[in-house]
């Protein structure tokens, strides 16, 4: 274990964050409001410094590291991360107790968007804007961020294929183009040109600039931090619309959107996950439109609001416009799976993945097929191309991964005596990184009811569902500890 | 550069490094899954899982917008399909194949517009002649020859007894009595750039200019006497032995080969009617010995195994054979260390090297290093650069350059003129100058070279 070279890269990105803080730090000056600003600058100085000293104690160091440097940097990377990412929240006094503050922090950077504030209008405007920020740069990840910015000398190798791997979604993490600092750099002008693309169409549908670039941010990085406290409810129909769309296109993978400048429509069309996650998003609205018809005043409305919500836990955003608890059971059912499928892999979204989940399918399929036919060669193949072994057999860990930690944090918060669909929805709403839950962790209610081991294990489940299991597991192992 | 490499064996692996420390985008497809997987890990570079000689496998790796592909799989036959395919899919394309069977060698050279190659290259060939040439010097470990063969980069070991244990490298040039430059000492594995006051000692490898018609004047003074190699036992019977027995034979020196084979024995006599082909196992102490090794005055081993090579090696060395020469392919040599094995030669570094040389032309035509050698086990290189009107600091005298640490002009050659430089000598629009450098890094322009 090299420990020096991961001290490194949590120094890179520990300055990289003091630098985010700065223009929440302008808006709460030019706003005026003393506690936000000296909460900004004390959390600016903190990173900063760490940043130095983890600079000036790791400087001579080898580059070269491995899977498992790659694995546990994530996962700490992460964890500084949110620390120094919520001190603003702490030391402006905006959100008293620490473990709250921790919470809105990793709900943020993990794009959760589940929120300890029972109302957020009271919170001043730089300390809303870093909660949506945290959104937008912890859905596309910090690390690619870095790998994008690296300087020249940093290129070469091809360790830090390790790091993008770690950080982004998805079964099979491939390069777009040879080159990882080109490949996170198309990555991120992709995010920046659809985040600005809806910051657009949220200004002609007559937001003010300031919501539309929070709302941007929380669609973006398919997070869900609203600044209002009905989140998405209080705008007009056309802006909910504009963020149904957005929020789907953000669930899409990246790599589609590359292809398409590269004018290869015809593989982005007979691609296998983005048919099966336009499926479901298409069956779902219908079935949840007539499921709870005669609830809202005209066909309009019901499909709006079927599409927005569908939209927003399918791409585990978690923005509301009604709340969804009153609905009948099968559509809160259906939402329910809806937060297991989860979006694309390599886009910002969370859950399970469409991707991963046609895997497991079809290699369910062939061992169903194996035991009727022992003889029967059969290879799985993922649009028209066979898939490897290895990424099968990781499907597989992965989803028995999924399942064991799901049910322990669900035992786990069980302890607080809430209702079983309540701690259900809770677990499966932090895990999958959406936010709002069903009952009493509801879109109109928040997780300021849960007691602080309870929201301790939430905020693991949250950063285990962004950075996919593996990254954290990692820090819990010996054997990601050892030296060698 | 957009480069596609085809086969991800040893070469492919070389390649990758070395192509990818000088940032090009590279592809690189292999058959196998795991290669390809490995290799993204260890290098910023793009794999495809496939046969290189498919047109789909092709368009995975963008070949339409490539500009170099280098096929370097195990079989001749696809590395020339894969050529063809690519130049059939993109008519810009360069293209380099490995061809290594000895039916094919002569042929292809004339065919080469035929399957539209730019380059055609033969590992085992190639080392073939690097033996050659090293036994055409014996005493040397190792030749690197630059500006069209009039000046080279010799290796020689300070030996217990030698004349240069203890010299500094100031009064050298006393001893050898002719304009010599030692550009790096390999000290205990280090290579270090020396300067004057640097004082020789026993095992160091140190790495001489000199231009070539100085080389046996050099041997003289420095007291290494050689006898000119006139018999050659070569063991193993491979396609390396056949190219080098060939060469040999020209030369005029008297060659046995050793191999193990029977069938193989039979083909290679019929092939080399002059040669004394022997069929037994070369590993075996009392065989080499009853067929007199110790009377010869080189032994080259080269046979499919590393191992065996360096037994052979060790053993010719102890019964007293002057000339070593020993292939290892999988070893680093700088794990080697002191062991007597004589010169050591591997021919896929060989083409690697070849290729990258071709890729550097090609990248950028000015100031463009024109002849590169890695020396030292690899830790310094030798780069012989063309001085054009973009480079810096024409006709300023050395002293007065401010140049990198650990970077040394070795070698000025102005016309027909060869300068081995000192302090006071400049160079000129139009010179070629040899730079030796070992930092862990790589120069790719003259302009380099310089601090600021």
């Amino acid at each position: 274990m090299n420990y020096k070279v991961i001290g490194k890269y949590i120094g890179h990105i520990l300055l990289i964050e003091s630098i985010l803080m700065v223009p929440p730090l302008g808006i709460s000056l030019a706003e005026g409001h003393g506690r936000a600003v000296t909460g900004f600058l004390v959390a600016i100085c903190a990173s900063f410094a760490a940043a130095m000293v983890l600079h000036v104690l790791c400087r001579n160091t080898k580059k070269t590291f491995y899977a498992r440097e790659g694995m546990v940097c994530v996962g700490l990377c992460w964890i500084m991360l949110s620390f120094f990412g919520c001190l603003p929240f702490y030391v402006s006094g905006e959100i008293p107790h620490f473990v709250d503050a921790l919470f809105e922090t990793v709900s943020g950077f993990t794009t959760t968007g589940a929120s300890i504030l029972p109302e957020v209008e009271p919170l001043s405007n730089g300390i809303l804007f870093w909660r949506s920020f945290t959104h937008w740069v912890g859905g596309m990840g910090v690390l690619v961020f870095l790998l994008a910015m690296a300087p020249g000398k940093e290129r070469g190798s091809g360790f830090t294929m390790h790091l993008l791997r770690a950080e982004s979604p998805g079964p099979d993490v491939g390069k777009l183009v040879p080159h990882i600092k080109e490949t996170a750099k198309i990555l991120y002008l992709l995010y920046i040109v659809l985040t600005i693309l809806n910051v657009i169409f949220l200004l002609i549908g007559g937001m003010p600039l300031f919501d539309a670039f929070c709302t941007a941010f929380g669609t973006a990085g398919t997070g869900g931090f609203g600044v209002r406290n009905d989140s998405i409810a209080g705008y007009s129909p056309y802006l909910q619309n504009v963020c149904t769309v957005f929020m789907l296109l953000f669930g899409v993978n990246f790599s589609c959107y590359y292809l398409l400048l590269l004018k290869n429509f015809k593989s982005v069309f007979k691609d296998e996950e983005l048919r099966l996650y336009f499926g479901i998003v298409a069956g779902s609205v219908l079935l949840v439109a007539w499921n709870v018809r005669g609830m809202y005043a005209t066909v309009e409305e019901t499909l709006r609001h079927a599409a927005f919500q569908v939209a927003s836990i399918i791409t585990t955003t978690g923005f509301a416009t009604t709340d969804f608890d009153l609905w009948p059971s099968f559509s809160k059912a259906i939402l329910l799976c809806l937060m297991v499928v989860g979006a694309c892999a390599g886009s910002t979204g969370g859950g399970l993945k469409c991707g991963r989940l046609l895997l497991v399918f079809k290699s369910l399929r062939r061992n169903v097929h194996q035991v009727l036919q022992p003889h029967k060669i059969q290879v799985v193949r993922n649009n028209g191309r066979p898939v490897d072994e290895q990424v099968l057999a990781n499907v597989n860990a992965y989803l028995a991964a999924y399942v064991l930690i799901g049910i322990l944090s669900f035992v786990l918060i069980s302890a607080d005596g809430l209702g079983v669909t309540t701690n259900l929805s809770a677990m499966l709403a932090c895990f999958n990184n959406i936010g709002p839950g069903l009952e009493a962790v509801g879109p109109v209610c928040n997780y300021s009811v849960y007691g602080t081991f309870s929201k301790l294990v939430l905020i693991v489940d949250m950063l285990a569902g962004r950075l996919e299991i593996f990254p954290i597991l990692a820090l819990c192992t010996r054997s990601g500890w050892k030296r060698r | 550069m957009k480069i596609i490499i085809a086969g991800g064996g040893k070469v492919g692996a070389k390649l990758t490094r070395m192509l990818s420390a000088e940032e090009h985008e590279i592809v690189l497809i292999d058959s196998k899954s795991k290669v390809a997987g490995e290799t993204v890990n260890q290098f910023d570079v793009m794999t495809v899982q496939g046969n290189c000689a498919s047109v789909e496998v092709l368009e995975q790796a963008n070949v339409e917008e490539a500009e170099l592909l280098i096929a370097v799989t195990g079989t001749d036959e696809v590395n020339l399909l894969c050529c063809l395919t690519a130049h059939y899919m993109n008519k810009e394309i360069h293209t380099i194949a490995r061809i290594r069977s000895p039916e094919y060698s002569g042929q292809i050279s004339r065919m080469r517009g035929a399957f539209a190659l730019s380059m055609v290259v033969n590992p085992e060939m190639q080392a073939a002649r690097e033996i050659d040439r090293l036994l055409r010097f014996p005493g040397f470990l190792k030749r690197d020859t630059f500006a069209r063969n009039r000046v080279e980069i010799v290796e020689l070991r300070v030996n217990e007894d030698s004349v240069l244990d203890g010299l500094s490298l100031s009064s050298l040039e006393n001893v050898a009595k002719c304009k010599v430059l030692v550009c790096t000492v390999l000290r205990n594995g280090n290579a270090v750039a020396p300067d004057g006051s640097f004082v020789l000692k026993e095992g160091d490898r140190i790495f001489v200019t000199a231009p070539t018609y100085n080389l046996s004047l050099l041997l003289k003074n420095l007291g290494i006497l050689p006898r000119k190699v006139k018999k050659v036992i070569i063991c193993g019977g491979g396609r390396l032995s056949y190219y080098l027995a060939m060469m040999l034979q020209k030369s005029g020196m008297g060659v046995k080969l050793v191999e193990k084979n029977y069938e193989r024995s039979v083909e290679l006599a019929k092939l080399l009617p002059k040669a004394d082909i022997v069929c037994g196992d070369a590993t075996d102490w009392s065989f080499l010995e009853s067929e007199g090794v110790s009377h010869y005055d080189a032994v080259v081993a080269l046979t499919g195994m590393d191992e065996m090579n360096m037994v052979i090696s060790l053993y010719g060395g102890k019964s007293g054979v002057p000339q070593v020469i020993t292939k290892l392919v999988h070893m680093q040599s700088s794990v080697l260390g002191d062991l007597p094995l004589g010169s050591i030669i591997d021919p896929k570094e060989l083409c690697s090297n070849l290729i990258v040389k071709y890729v550097r032309s090609l990248t950028n035509q000015d100031c463009a290093a024109i002849t590169v050698h890695s020396i030292a086990d690899g830790q310094a290189e030798a780069e012989e650069f063309r001085i054009d009107k973009a480079s810096r600091y024409c006709g300023v005298p050395l002293k007065e350059l401010n140049l990198k640490k650990n970077v040394l002009i070795v070698c000025i050659n102005h016309g027909a003129e060869l300068v081995i430089p000192s302090g006071d000598s400049s160079y000129e629009q139009g010179d070629t100058v040899i730079v030796v450098n070992s930092r862990q890094e790589v120069i790719s322009q003259f302009n380099d070279i310089f601090e600021y």
